[in-house]
């Protein structure tokens, strides 16, 4: 516990003493704020025709919904920027010696790099939520489904950055590690496309691997442990297969 | 401290580490001498625990490398060819991190990390980033970060590559003084630093150990001859022929190569000192005696020898002694598994 504790907290401040952790934040926020400015005036515009013609409105429908799901869409493409460097970099400069020949077992390693990415995840989406405080002190959404949602978007990221480490964990190019995430990552969000027009068979398959698709429920304010389950499966598959990769490596030379 | 037996190492099939025995006494500086691509670095880091051998066993502070990992790994400290530093963190964190890893206890932590960075001299550099450093420096802050959980047995990959020769005396002085202390394995393939530093020798070559031994013995093993030096003050006369007639010299040949410059190398029989009837012979006969000294074969010379021979002597089998040139014989140290 205190190995794993020791390396995330060295992955967390490597990453905040450089430029890196401010560019994704940055690159993060930008989009995300656009998102909430278009859906949140759109809004703002329909309720004051509503308030004329009567109707139901729902901020957390019409609003957090939508912006959460742009942001799992922006999520996936800011990734790979975070978790490529992970293990790439440390084989590459040399330093993956150190650890590999620290008393901490290969999990430690793995957790510890696991825990110190989705801690800058973490930074990042709870740089998000003075948007949810605007909305909390004009309006008056309901705060469970967005519970809901950050636990979805937690979930989501989680698994992420699990596939991400097993990715950077098989190269020492940090760029290619970049690449290769972001294309495994974006086939996993378009796979979900297909569903509609594939066949019944092949359909409910191609959905239920997208790693987008499963988000819905939660930006709908659902916690269904099906989608609690895949990601969670998820999560452990890669770090599983990270363990399973690094040992490999050491075998091999 | 450290026992390795049959050690060997297979990539593919490329061996970088053939049959390797030999054992580390506690408190003793062990050199590792071999050419590039000897398999010097393959053995260290089987040692650290960093990859699994392909046969054989290595045990480190009574821990198996392979069974019980964490527990040896706990008890060495390594500093590889590049020292493992972390670009964007000061001197002082990376050494907290380290630390850290090592198990060191949280409470002794900060004065651990003092205690290192003053003997590794880099306490001016504490909080300069580690990849600003010059490359003296980072040598350094890799030496202090295997020294920073005070373990008994120590492995350094080439400590002094890259050294300005002031560091590099200055690091050999701090490495003489961790023995007794700490039990230290270095690998060089710079000589005279093994003469300056180690104990005892390990020769390795194409993966295979050619040679174990003090590096005073090693070299008066492959010396098979005697040879002296000496300079006299012959006038005109022609000293060579004359030298060559005392009895039990073998040889005499110049040692410059300008005519008349008293200058020779003289060989004798192998354990018979000539240097009394010498000096006899030149005063007797009114010469004056400039200069007259053992020459020692250097280990350079040791080690070409070992290394570049190795075609017709074929490493003997761990346990026998294996023939060298010059009929020395080199034992093997390593017990019998």
């Amino acid at each position: 516990m205190r190995n794993i504790r020791a390396i995330a907290d060295k992955e967390l401040r490597s990453y905040f003493s450089s430029p890196i952790a401010y560019i994704i934040i940055g690159f993060f926020l930008l989009p995300f704020g656009v998102f909430f400015y278009l859906y949140l005036t759109a809004f703002v515009r329909q309720s004051m025709q509503q308030a004329q013609f009567g109707g139901a409105m729902n901020i957390n429908q019409q609003v957090i919904r939508y912006v959460l799901q742009n942001a799992s869409v922006i999520i996936l493409f800011i990734m790979p920027m975070i978790t490529m460097r992970t293990y790439s970099e440390e084989k590459r400069s040399g330093t993956i010696e150190l650890l590999l020949t620290s008393p901490v077992t290969d999990v430690e390693i793995i957790l510890g790099k696991f825990f110190g990415a989705f801690g800058l995840y973490v930074a990042l989406l709870s740089a998000t939520l003075p948007h949810m405080g605007i909305l909390f002190y004009f309006g008056n959404p309901e705060w469970r489904p967005l519970l809901a949602a950050y636990l979805g978007l937690l979930l989501m990221g989680g698994a992420f950055v699990s596939l991400g480490l097993l990715i950077s964990s098989t190269t020492n190019n940090q760029i290619v590690a970049g690449i290769v995430s972001f294309v495994v990552f974006l086939l996993l969000w378009i796979v979900g496309w297909f569903a509609d027009s594939a066949g019944p068979t092949i359909g409910p398959i191609t959905s239920w691997l997208s790693i987008t698709e499963h988000f819905d429920d939660f930006s709908k304010g659902i916690i269904d442990t099906k989608h609690v389950l895949y990601y969670l499966s998820l999560i452990t598959f890669g770090l599983f297969l990270t363990a399973k990769s690094v040992d490999t490596e050491r075998w091999r030379g | 401290m450290i026992e390795v037996q049959h050690l060997t190492k297979r990539y593919g099939r490329v061996t970088a580490v053939d049959d390797v025995s030999f054992r580390v006494e506690p408190g003793e500086i062990l050199g590792f001498l071999g050419p590039n691509g000897a398999g010097k670095t393959t053995t260290m880091r089987i040692l650290t625990g960093y990859m699994p051998a392909s046969e054989g066993r290595a045990t480190v502070a009574g821990y198996d490398v392979f069974t019980h990992p964490i527990e040896a790994k706990a008890r060495t400290g390594y500093l590889p060819e590049t020292p493992p530093l972390y670009p964007d963190m000061t001197v002082r964190e990376y050494l907290d991190f380290v630390a850290r890893i090592k198990r060191v206890p949280s409470g002794e932590r900060r004065s651990r990390v003092d205690t290192v960075m003053k003997r590794a001299r880099i306490d001016d550099m504490a909080s300069r980033a580690c990849g600003k450093l010059s490359k003296g420096y980072k040598q350094r802050v890799g030496l202090a970060q295997a020294l920073i959980h005070n373990p008994e047995v120590l492995i350094l990959d080439e400590p002094t590559a890259g050294l300005d020769p002031k560091q590099i005396i200055e690091t050999r002085d701090l490495i003489r003084s961790l023995a007794g202390n700490h039990t230290i394995v270095l690998s060089t393939h710079i000589l005279p630093e093994v003469s300056q530093t180690c104990q005892r020798v390990v020769i390795i070559n194409k993966g295979r150990v050619v040679a174990v031994d003090t590096p005073d013995n090693l070299i008066a093993r492959l010396a098979g001859s005697e040879t002296l030096y000496v300079h006299v003050d012959a006038g005109d006369a022609d000293a060579g022929t004359a030298l060559a007639t005392v009895p039990g010299v073998t040889r005499v040949a110049p040692a410059d190569m300008r005519p008349g410059s008293g200058m020779f190398e003289v060989q004798s029989e192998h354990g018979r000192d000539v240097r009394r009837e010498l000096a006899r012979e030149i005063v007797t006969r009114g010469w004056g005696l400039l200069e007259l000294r053992p020459m020692r074969i250097s280990l350079e010379e040791v080690f070409l020898q070992v290394t570049t021979e190795e075609a017709p002597n074929e490493p003997a089998a761990v346990g026998e002694p294996a023939p060298l040139e010059g009929g020395a014989r080199v034992e093997e140290e390593a017990p019998r598994a």
